[in-house]
């Protein structure tokens, strides 16, 4: 063992290594850019939870030394929002991919955004359904081809950094994997919010997603996500532009607004306090 | 109010729900009460994240519930599998309404009894009471929590319309009186702690999130550290037999049923819910025409109570079953009774069994 440190060794579950996903994903650059992003704020590992969903990046629960989750598919928001509000020391950390959070668990983002629950949302979107083999999801562009799209797609995608702007997510921030160093200042800024922060990252996917566009190496696919990426003009939402050669990225919405487990037990005490000035005990008649 | 009432009671701290009729009032009853009683209440987007909030919230160290009625209950089933994978103390309650689909939302029924058992995918068990009164709305919805945390598993209040809006005396004993358990928790450090490592009575311990334990759920098939084993036979097997063995094997000490005129009863009407009021006063009118009537009423759906059906199937001539739906529970029970004679009266439409309906079958 060397000396030096080495924030991913420490902060994986060793047991679970080596993880499951394919040459070039970058899932890897997510899950080491989130330990090294904790790891450089100290944060105390037995306050926060991170929960996932089903797919490639849902293994990511697994993998983190922490208390982790991983739920079915597309539930782990739900998931979250029982969990922080009956304990509101905990951080839960929802990390999944654009399929589940947002085909299958889309109702359940729209929810907790809305009552902006604090959690940090982290969303690995590769534009496919990975690990069942490359189908067409909410996030793939016009004209890509998938195994279920075998003709290009036809569905108008979803603009993620928009949506969460749109549900009323208090910090909005979009990367892609070759961000590293952005996505890590990213998640430290979306991880200290008292709020809904959410953080797409763009990866990508040379087998599945990849190999059916004409960009099946590893290599190619980090240089595409290179030479499409824009650093926004301004923070408005509206102009985080994605497309297959235009994808801008940057931080969109960087908001404060009251967080609801806080606004759940601030009436709780104030529910008690009224009943205690009353002298009883209960406001039901039983 | 009395299913409400019982939660709090048992210590019941998060209520994760979604509006449904006939069952909304105990979601309203609990958004009053929970607060005073340092309880979270959230009206949730849907039964699907109804039913993930209160294994989230059960993983935080609380006990908690939700109340339902037949298609948020379908809405349900899928994280009621996780539940009973990821071995989630939490309770549902199911107020039953007249299915399939949107059917007859303020009409009554017990249809929901078979989905209780087989509506999620996979092997797995559950545990579901059925009350026949205010006062066991009350008291089953505590058993329900302290099987939920003794079993680490789903447990059911699978009650009807009836039921859910009858009004009768109910009577709330002093906190001190009332038996609450606990789950078990991890008598290891966070180094030797194994989360799904089943006891002698097959039950593992549980640790909260945010104690340092620093677990890992999944639905995925698991060994005992939780890691997941996708691929292993051996593990599938273990851990599906534990997760069934534990509720099996434990049915002795579950189970409840009321046994009423038995004793020389030639003919045994077997009723739970609601019906099984009516199915008493048809027991006590036919006795008073000499009739050797007789009533099990099971309080305890699931795990079947197979054996004292089998008991009294060898003790009468007939079994009749009353039931408000096309024939559900009355599989389980030809399937115990042997080759005894099973009438089966159903009832669907708007209201249950009068005592003359099962009293001029078991006259007949």
């Amino acid at each position: 063992m060397s000396n030096i440190h080495n924030p991913i060794e420490t902060s994986t579950r060793q047991g679970m290594i080596p993880h499951i996903w394919c040459n070039g994903c970058g899932n890897g650059v997510i899950l080491g850019e989130f330990l090294r992003a904790l790891d450089e704020m100290n944060y105390d590992m037995n306050k926060l939870v991170v929960v996932s969903g089903i797919g490639c990046i849902g293994r990511i629960s697994g993998y983190t030394n922490t208390d982790s989750f991983h739920t079915t598919h597309g539930r782990a928001l739900a998931f979250a929002v029982g969990l922080k509000t009956a304990k509101p020391s905990l951080k839960p950390v929802v990390i999944s991919g654009d399929g589940d959070l947002f085909a299958i668990g889309g109702n359940h983002f729209i929810h907790a955004a809305r009552r902006n629950v604090d959690m940090t949302v982290i969303c690995s979107n590769n534009f496919t359904y990975g690990m069942t083999g490359g189908q067409s999801g909410p996030t793939t562009p016009i004209g890509a081809y998938t195994s279920t799209t075998r003709y290009g797609s036809i569905d108008h995608p979803l603009n993620l950094v928009q949506f969460a702007a749109a549900c009323g997510a208090t910090y909005v921030a979009r990367w892609t994997a070759i961000h590293v160093k952005r996505i890590r200042d990213s998640l430290k800024k979306a991880i200290s919010k008292n709020g809904f922060s959410f953080v797409e990252i763009i990866t990508a996917c040379p087998e599945e997603y990849g190999r059916k566009n004409k960009i099946p190496d590893p290599i190619e696919n980090m240089k595409w996500l290179r030479d499409v990426s824009e650093f926004q003009a301004s923070a408005n939402p509206a102009e985080a532009i994605i497309q297959p050669d235009k994808m801008v990225v940057g931080e969109f919405v960087d908001i404060e607004k009251p967080e609801f487990a806080n606004s759940v037990w601030d009436n709780i005490r104030r529910i008690q306090a009224d009943l205690d000035k009353a002298g009883r005990t209960t406001n039901v008649t039983l | 109010m009395a299913c409400a009432e019982g939660a709090i009671a048992a210590g019941c701290k998060f209520f994760g729900g979604y509006p449904i009729t006939p069952a909304t009032e105990i979601a309203e009853h609990m958004s009053r009460r929970l607060p005073e009683v340092d309880g979270v209440f959230v009206q949730m987007e849907d039964e699907i994240a109804s039913m993930a909030a209160i294994i989230g919230a059960s993983y935080a160290g609380v006990k908690s519930m939700t109340a339902t009625s037949g298609p948020g209950f379908s809405l349900m089933q899928e994280n009621i599998g996780l539940a009973a994978m990821t071995e989630t103390p939490c309770v549902v309650v199911d107020v039953m309404r007249a299915g399939p689909s949107t059917g007859q939302p303020t009409k009554t029924g017990q249809q929901d009894v078979m989905q209780a058992k087989w509506g999620s995918h996979g092997d797995y068990e559950i545990i579901a009471l059925a009350p026949s009164s205010v006062q066991e709305m009350f008291d089953l919805t505590i058993e329900a929590f302290n099987l939920a945390e003794t079993y680490r598993c789903p447990t059911f209040v699978m009650t009807d319309e009836i039921i859910g809006h009858l009004m009768e005396r109910l009577t709330i004993p002093a906190p001190e009186e009332i038996r609450i358990v606990n789950r078990k928790r991890p008598t290891k450090p966070p180094s030797e702690y194994l989360p799904f490592l089943g006891g002698e009575d097959l039950v593992p311990e549980m640790a909260t999130f945010g104690e340092g334990y620093r677990f890992y759920a999944t639905g995925l098939t698991h060994d005992e550290t939780g890691h997941p084993q996708a691929d292993s036979p051996e593990h599938q097997s273990k851990l599906v037999m534990r997760i069934c063995d534990k509720i099996r094997k434990n049915a002795g000490k579950i189970v409840k049923v009321e046994q009423t005129f038995l004793d020389d009863a030639d003919t045994c009407i077997i009723a739970y819910g609601s019906v099984a009021r009516s199915a008493l006063s048809a027991v006590v009118e036919g006795r008073a025409k000499g009739a050797k009537l007789g009533l099990l009423r099971l309080i305890t759906l699931w795990p079947f109570p197979e054996d004292i059906v089998a008991q009294v199937a060898d003790q009468v001539d007939r079994i009749i079953v009353p039931e408000m739906n096309y024939g559900q529970m009355v599989r389980e029970v030809e399937r115990s009774a042997g080759r005894k004679k099973v009438t089966f009266i159903p009832r669907l439409g708007d209201a249950l069994h009068t005592p003359e309906d099962i009293l001029s079958q078991a006259l007949h």
